[in-house]
């Protein structure tokens, strides 16, 4: 175990009938990073004083009708979204990316896999913006390895809307191969320009299909995870002064 | 009255498992099938409203959670003596 280094901070986790990756997700939150944490039930119309609000995987009421439908109607969800127009932090992770995008908070959906696989696999990713309280601790452009798992994964919005992301460097990850070139190859599951992780024009609300809570310890192969979780404990309480 | 509601995946949106049925019926000899979209249809029973108030409050149900308007397209019909079927 590391040293646990005193972060005055706090997380909530949103847990959803169906949502499986919450205990991951707090593990790292008040195991690994030392952060105050707190879980937040999807009926809770109160996000507890967190700072940072993370919506993780699963299959939030069992995603049906599509991934993320219902859970956007759900008591925390309006608190969340009220949150993330004060410029609180909010990160959706996996199923989580697609609740946010069913919930409008960012642009764009999460379609099958153009495989037809569920792919649980290890993925590079380049990280294309450091100037977030997400991703503060990554170098420019620095390849990461986070494994993704899911089986609608594929990020697809209108050509405008994919436009108007590029053009305000909206694109936060992309999958790439190992020495960081964005290839046809590296797309595990045939998102739009290799989308990997968006972030709304803000900067404040960050959905990714790839899992850094099971990265965040050497134990489990990797700890590029982790880099994300320091980050948002590092920068949460500047964002919010400002 | 019943409300008969038919979501399917935008022409633009890749349809894979459209695909896979296609390969599928390929594989049984159906090689004149050129194309499957695969999308989702919706049975709703309805009380106490006129078919013109019915239509209006089934536009809303599919713009606000029967269909995401960034993947998909709807069509429906209302069956004003209908019976589930």
């Amino acid at each position: 175990m590391p040293s646990l280094a005193v972060v005055a901070m706090k997380f909530g986790v949103v847990v959803f009938p169906g949502t499986w990756s919450d205990r991951d997700c707090g593990w790292v939150v008040d195991q690994v990073v030392g952060a105050e944490l707190s879980y937040l039930w999807h009926k809770d119309a109160d996000l507890k004083g967190c700072d940072c609000v993370i919506l993780p995987g699963g299959f939030a009421y069992g995603d049906y009708l599509r991934t993320g439908a219902v859970a956007r109607f759900a008591p925390v969800m309006e608190k969340i979204g009220e949150f993330a127009d004060r410029g609180g932090l909010v990160w959706g992770i996996c199923n989580g990316f697609q609740v946010l995008c069913e919930a409008g908070l960012l642009p764009g959906a999460l379609i099958r896999n153009a495989s037809m696989e569920y792919r649980c696999q290890w993925t590079s990713l380049v990280v294309e913006r450091t100037d977030l309280p997400f991703t503060s601790q990554c170098s420019e452009r620095e390849v990461i390895r986070i494994p993704i798992s899911h089986g609608e994964g594929s990020y697809f919005a209108d050509p405008t809307t994919l436009s108007r992301l590029e053009q305000r460097g909206q694109v936060v990850f992309r999958y790439c191969s190992t020495d960081g070139r964005v290839t046809s190859n590296a797309n595990p599951n045939g998102s739009l320009h290799n989308i990997a992780g968006i972030v709304n024009a803000r900067g404040n609300v960050l959905g990714m299909m790839p899992h850094p809570e099971r990265c965040a310890e050497a134990e489990l192969g990797g700890t590029d995870g982790l880099k994300l979780f320091r980050s948002v404990a590092a920068n949460a309480m500047k964002v919010l002064a400002s | 009255m019943i409300a008969r509601i038919i979501v399917t995946p935008k022409p633009v949106v890749n349809d894979p498992q459209g695909i896979t049925v296609k390969q599928g019926l390929a594989t049984l000899g159906f090689r004149e099938v050129s194309d499957v979209r695969v999308g989702k249809y919706i049975e709703l029973s309805l009380e106490g409203s006129s078919e013109h108030e019915a239509r209006q409050r089934v536009e809303a149900m599919c713009k606000q959670l029967l269909a995401n308007h960034v993947i998909e397209d709807y069509r429906f019909e209302i069956d004003k003596d209908g019976h589930r079927r």
